[in-house]
C-alpha cells in the first residue's frame, strides 16, 4: 500500500490587506487577506521551508525530491537541486523539476506515488497578476510538501486508495513565458468544462476505491478557476461538512502549492479512518482519495497550516508591489551586489545552502566551518538567542532597513546574521530565532540563496527541535 | 619567539600630508606628487636619495607600478601594500623594517586612497568573488552593536551614552575646526549632534568618519642618520601589529565591548617602548575614531583609563585638546578624514607636528614641552575580526 508518510508546510509571514488595494489601483482589492512572500523568498526557498517540515517528521529518508512551481526562478537549470542541498540530501536522491503549470503540482504527486521508492513531493507558488486584479488579490504564496512511500518502508499517516482522471485540451488560462500575468477566456468556458469532466474523474475513483460520495469525511477541490472550483465542489454529491476550507479568506489561492497545501489542512484536522478526497481542477479534472490510518492521531506536524494562518504580519500594498517587481522604488545608493561565483559556491556548497558548521577539539563551533576541523555539524535546525542586534539603513537591501543581529545558538556556536519576517521594533536583546533559507539577493539572473534568522513564533514556538 | 621591536634604530625624518577632502579636481597621481613633495621639502632631500618605497592604498591602485609612475622614479623598489583600513600604518612599518635591516639607508612610506571617484557614499572595496554568503552589513552597523553592549555592561542610561558619543564626536569636530587640513573645519555642539537621525543603530552620519581623498608621507632613515636631516627627528620606539582570526564573530563568550586584537597591540607596543603607564607618559593619541563608539572603547583598549569608565572620562574631558591626555587633536578620523591608505600615515604626521612644537598655538596640546612620546593607533575591520596597529614615537632618544 503507499500513502503519505509525513508533510510540512510554509506560508509567508506577511499579509496583504485585500480592502488596501482598490484605494491605490484604483479598482480590485475585496475582503480579507492574501499570503504574500516576503522580497527574500521565492518559490525554492519557500519549498526549502516545507520540505524542512516534511522531513524532519519522518524517519524514511527520500530516494528522489520532485519540485512543482509556476513562478520558476531558473529556467534550464534544475530547481530542484537547491532544495536537494538545502535538505542536504546525499547524492544518490535524484532531484527533479515539474514545472511550468499548475497541474504538474499534481502529476508529480501521482508519480511519486506511482514509484517503488520513497519521494518528496514538493509544490509551491508565488500568485498575481496586474494590480487591481482578480487574480493579484485572490492569489496566495506558500509551499506544501508531502513525502510519499509504502507501508513496508514507514508508518503510512494516508493510505493513497485511489484515483481517477480526466484530461482535455481546451484554453481556459494562460500566460507567455516571462509575463507577470495570466490572461483568462471567459469565465464560463472554463467552468463548463470543469463541470462536464468532473463527473467522470470523481465515478472512477469513487468506483476504484469502492466508495459512496457521501463517504467521503473531508472533500478539497481546488484550481485556479475559482467558480468551477464551487460549483464542482456542490455537484460532487459528497456531505456538506465535509468540505475543506479553500483558505481564500486568509491565504489565498496558491496556485500550484495549493492542492497539497489544502490536503495537509484536512489531514490536520481529520481523525483516524476517515476518507479524503483531493479534486484538482486544472486543465482537466485529477481526483485522488485517501483513507487516514491510526498513525495520524499521533503524527504532530513542525507547524500546522492553521498556526501558520494565524501567525500573521501586515504588509502595505505599495511595498506588496515594489517586492513583486510591480513598483519601481529607488535602489540604495550601493554598489550592487556581485554575482555570487559558481565555483566558490560549489566548494561551500554544505555551508551556504545546508548551514553545515565545524566544531574543534576544543569544542568550538565555526560558521562558516573551518578547513582544520574534523567534525561537521548541521545548524538549520538550531534555535538561538539575540546577544545583540542592529539597524542598517546604508547598506544594501531590497527591504531597508536590514535588521542584524548577533545570534548565539543553543548548543554552541555564533553568528552575526540577517533577520527577516520582523519589524524593527519588535526585534530585542534575548528574542528567539529559528534558521529560515531565503534568497540574499539575484546578481546577472543568479539566485543567491542562503540563511537568515527569523523570531520564533506562533504554536511550534520552543517545540525543541534541535 | 618574541617581538622585540626597533627601538631608537629608526627615525622619521621627513613628512608630508595633503589636505583630506573631496577632492574633485584631484586624481590619485596628484595626491601621491603632493604629499610626497611635501615630504622631500620636509626632510630636505629629492626622490633619487631615497632607497626604497612602500606604498599603501587599499582600493584605489595595484602594485608599485601606481607610485613609480607618477613620480618617475627610475628603477626604485616599490612594494604596495594593504592591510584594510590600516594600509598607511603598515607602509610605515614595513619601510622602517627595511631600514632597521640595512637593506637601505632611507624609506619613503606613502599612503593614499582616492575614493570619490566612485560615485557611491561611503567605502566600497573591491569585490573578491565568493560564494555570496558573507556578511554585508556595513562598518557603521557593525560597529553600532558597541554602543548598546557598552551601556548595559556599565550601567550607563543609552541617552547619556548618546551624549558621550556625541560628546567623542563634538570634541574631534572642534580640533578639526582649527586645522586646515581637516575634511571638515566646523564646531559642532553635542546637542546638534544627538538631533542627527540615526542611521546604523543609534548612530547618525556624524558619528561616522569622513569620507575623503587624501595621502601623506613619511621618510625614515636609521636613526643615527637622523640628524643629517633635520634637528628634531621623530624616533620610532614602538611598531606592533596584530591581525585577528575572525574569532570574535563566532565566540560567545565575546561582548562588543572591547577590541581584543587592540588589547594584545598595545600590550606588545608599551612592551617594545618600555611604557608601563600611558595614561601618563604619553603626550598625545591619535587613535581611529572610524565612529564615536570605537573612540569610547579604544580609550579603555589603549589602557588610557580602567575598564568602564572611558564614559565618564570623556565627559570631563580628559582626552579633549587641553586635558590630560589630548586623543586626536588633529580631528580624527571624524574630522580630519579617512582616506584609508593614508590615514595611518596622517595620524603620525599629526604627531610630527605636535612632538616638534609645529602645530599653532591655537591647537597645540596641553601636554607639549612636558611629555615626548605619541601614540598613534589604526585599525582595520570590524568588532570581532580586525587588524590593529599601534606606533609609538618620540622626540628623545632615551
Amino acid at each position: 500500500m503507499k500513502g503519505i508518510l509525513s508533510w510540512g508546510t510554509h506560508l509567508p509571514y506577511r499579509r496583504l490587506d485585500r480592502s488596501t488595494i482598490a484605494a491605490v489601483a484604483g479598482t480590485g482589492g475585496g475582503k480579507g487577506t492574501r499570503s504574500v512572500a516576503s522580497f527574500d523568498e521565492d518559490a525554492t526557498t519557500m519549498g526549502v521551508e516545507a520540505a524542512r517540515s516534511a522531513i524532519e517528521r519522518s524517519t524514511v529518508a527520500p530516494e528522489s525530491l520532485w519540485f512543482s512551481t509556476v513562478a520558476v526562478p531558473y529556467l534550464d537549470k534544475t530547481n530542484a537541486t537547491t532544495i536537494h542541498a538545502a535538505l542536504r540530501l546525499g547524492s544518490h536522491v535524484a532531484a527533479f523539476d515539474a514545472n511550468g503549470s499548475v497541474k504538474s503540482a499534481v502529476g508529480a504527486l501521482h508519480a511519486a506515488l506511482s514509484m517503488d521508492a520513497p519521494a518528496l513531493v514538493v509544490s509551491s507558488d508565488l500568485r498575481s497578476g496586474l494590480p487591481g486584479s482578480t487574480d493579484e488579490s485572490a492569489g496566495g504564496d506558500g509551499a506544501a510538501a508531502l513525502l510519499v512511500g509504502s507501508s513496508s518502508q514507514g508508518v503510512l499517516l494516508a493510505e493513497y486508495i485511489a484515483r481517477g482522471t480526466a484530461t482535455e485540451e481546451f484554453l481556459d488560462r494562460w500566460r507567455t513565458p516571462g509575463d507577470n500575468r495570466s490572461k483568462l477566456w471567459e469565465e464560463r468556458f472554463g467552468e463548463t468544462r470543469y463541470a462536464a469532466l468532473a463527473p467522470t474523474a470523481w465515478a472512477a475513483a469513487l468506483a476504484q476505491a469502492g466508495l459512496q460520495a457521501s463517504d467521503v469525511d473531508h472533500l478539497v477541490v481546488t484550481g485556479t478557476h475559482d467558480r468551477a472550483n464551487t460549483s464542482v465542489a456542490r455537484s460532487l454529491g459528497a456531505r456538506t461538512e465535509a468540505l475543506v476550507d479553500s483558505l481564500a479568506a486568509t491565504v489565498g489561492n496558491t496556485g500550484a502549492a495549493h492542492p497539497a497545501l489544502l490536503l495537509a489542512s484536512a489531514l490536520e484536522s481529520a481523525t483516524p479512518n476517515q476518507v479524503i478526497a483531493l479534486v484538482v481542477l486544472a486543465d482537466g479534472v485529477e481526483v485522488m482519495l485517501f483513507r487516514t490510518t491510526d498513525a495520524l492521531a499521533s503524527y504532530e506536524p513542525r507547524r500546522t497550516v492553521a498556526a501558520q494562518v494565524n501567525s500573521v504580519g501586515a504588509i502595505t500594498y505599495g511595498r506588496f508591489l515594489a517586492w513583486r517587481g510591480m513598483l519601481t522604488v529607488e535602489p540604495p545608493r550601493r554598489p550592487e551586489p556581485s554575482r555570487p561565483s559558481a565555483t566558490a559556491t560549489g566548494r561551500s556548497r554544505e555551508w551556504k545552502f545546508g548551514f553545515v558548521g565545524s566544531v574543534n577539539d576544543e569544542g568550538e563551533v565555526h560558521m562558516p566551518p573551518s578547513r582544520l576541523d574534523s567534525e561537521r555539524r548541521a545548524m538549520a535546525d538550531a534555535h538561538g538567542t539575540i546577544v545583540t542586534y542592529t539597524l542598517d539603513k546604508l547598506s544594501y537591501s531590497l527591504n531597508p532597513p536590514v535588521v542584524f543581529a548577533v545570534v548565539d545558538f543553543d548548543h554552541g556556536g555564533r553568528l552575526p546574521i540577517e533577520l527577516t519576517d520582523v519589524d524593527a521594533a519588535e526585534v530585542a536583546i534575548g528574542g528567539r530565532v529559528e534558521m529560515t533559507f531565503r534568497k540574499l539577493f539575484t546578481a546577472d539572473g543568479v539566485h543567491n540563496y542562503f540563511w537568515k534568522a527569523r523570531p520564533i513564533r506562533g504554536e511550534h514556538q520552543e517545540n525543541g527541535a534541535s | 619567539m618574541a617581538s622585540h621591536g626597533i627601538k631608537n634604530r629608526v627615525a622619521i625624518i621627513g613628512m608630508g600630508c595633503t589636505r583630506f577632502t573631496e577632492h574633485w579636481d584631484k586624481g590619485l597621481d596628484d595626491l601621491l606628487i603632493e604629499s610626497s613633495d611635501l615630504a622631500f621639502k620636509s626632510a630636505g632631500i629629492a626622490k633619487q636619495d631615497i632607497d626604497a618605497y612602500w606604498f599603501g592604498t587599499a582600493q584605489s591602485a595595484m602594485s608599485g607600478i601606481a607610485l613609480a609612475r607618477p613620480l618617475q622614479l627610475q628603477g626604485k623598489p616599490v612594494t604596495r601594500v594593504e592591510n584594510y583600513c590600516a594600509t598607511g600604518s603598515e607602509a610605515l612599518r614595513q619601510a622602517c623594517y627595511a631600514v632597521a635591516s640595512g637593506a637601505y639607508d632611507s624609506a619613503m612610506a606613502i599612503g593614499a586612497e582616492k575614493v570619490k571617484d566612485s560615485g557611491m557614499q561611503g567605502l566600497n572595496a573591491f569585490p573578491v568573488p565568493n560564494d555570496g554568503t558573507a556578511r554585508t552589513l556595513t562598518a557603521a552597523a557593525m560597529f553600532s552593536m558597541v554602543a548598546p553592549a557598552y551601556a548595559q555592561k556599565y550601567g550607563v542610561e543609552r541617552g547619556d551614552l548618546k551624549r558621550v558619543l556625541a560628546r567623542i564626536a563634538s570634541k574631534n569636530h572642534a580640533n578639526g575646526a582649527k586645522n586646515p587640513l581637516a575634511q571638515f573645519r566646523k564646531e559642532m555642539s553635542v546637542d546638534q549632534l544627538c538631533a542627527m537621525p540615526a542611521v546604523a543603530g543609534d548612530l547618525s552620519v556624524f558619528d561616522c568618519a569622513g569620507v575623503a581623498d587624501g595621502s601623506a608621507a613619511a621618510i625614515v632613515v636609521r636613526a643615527e642618520d637622523a640628524h643629517k636631516y633635520t634637528d628634531k627627528p621623530l624616533y620610532i620606539k614602538a611598531l606592533s601589529m596584530v591581525a585577528g582570526n575572525g574569532s570574535g564573530l563566532m565566540d560567545p563568550s565575546y561582548d562588543y565591548t572591547t577590541f581584543p586584537e587592540i588589547v594584545q597591540c598595545a600590550a606588545d607596543a608599551y612592551a617594545q617602548a618600555g611604557i608601563t603607564d600611558p595614561r601618563n607618559q604619553l603626550a598625545m593619541a591619535e587613535v581611529h575614531d572610524c565612529f564615536t563608539p570605537t573612540e569610547l572603547v579604544l580609550m579603555e583598549d589603549l589602557g588610557f583609563c580602567p575598564r568602564g569608565t572611558a564614559w565618564s572620562e570623556i565627559n570631563n574631558g580628559s582626552f579633549d585638546l587641553d586635558g590630560d591626555l589630548p586623543v586626536n587633536p588633529d580631528g580624527g578620523l571624524k574630522s580630519f578624514g579617512h582616506p584609508t591608505g593614508a590615514s595611518g600615515l596622517r595620524m603620525m604626521y599629526e604627531a610630527w607636528l605636535q612632538l616638534r612644537g609645529e602645530a599653532p598655538i591655537e591647537r597645540r596640546i596641553s601636554t607639549y614641552g612636558k611629555r615626548n612620546l605619541a601614540l598613534t593607533h589604526n585599525l582595520g575591520g570590524y568588532p570581532g575580526e580586525m587588524v590593529s596597529f599601534i606606533s609609538i614615537l618620540g622626540t628623545e632618544l632615551d
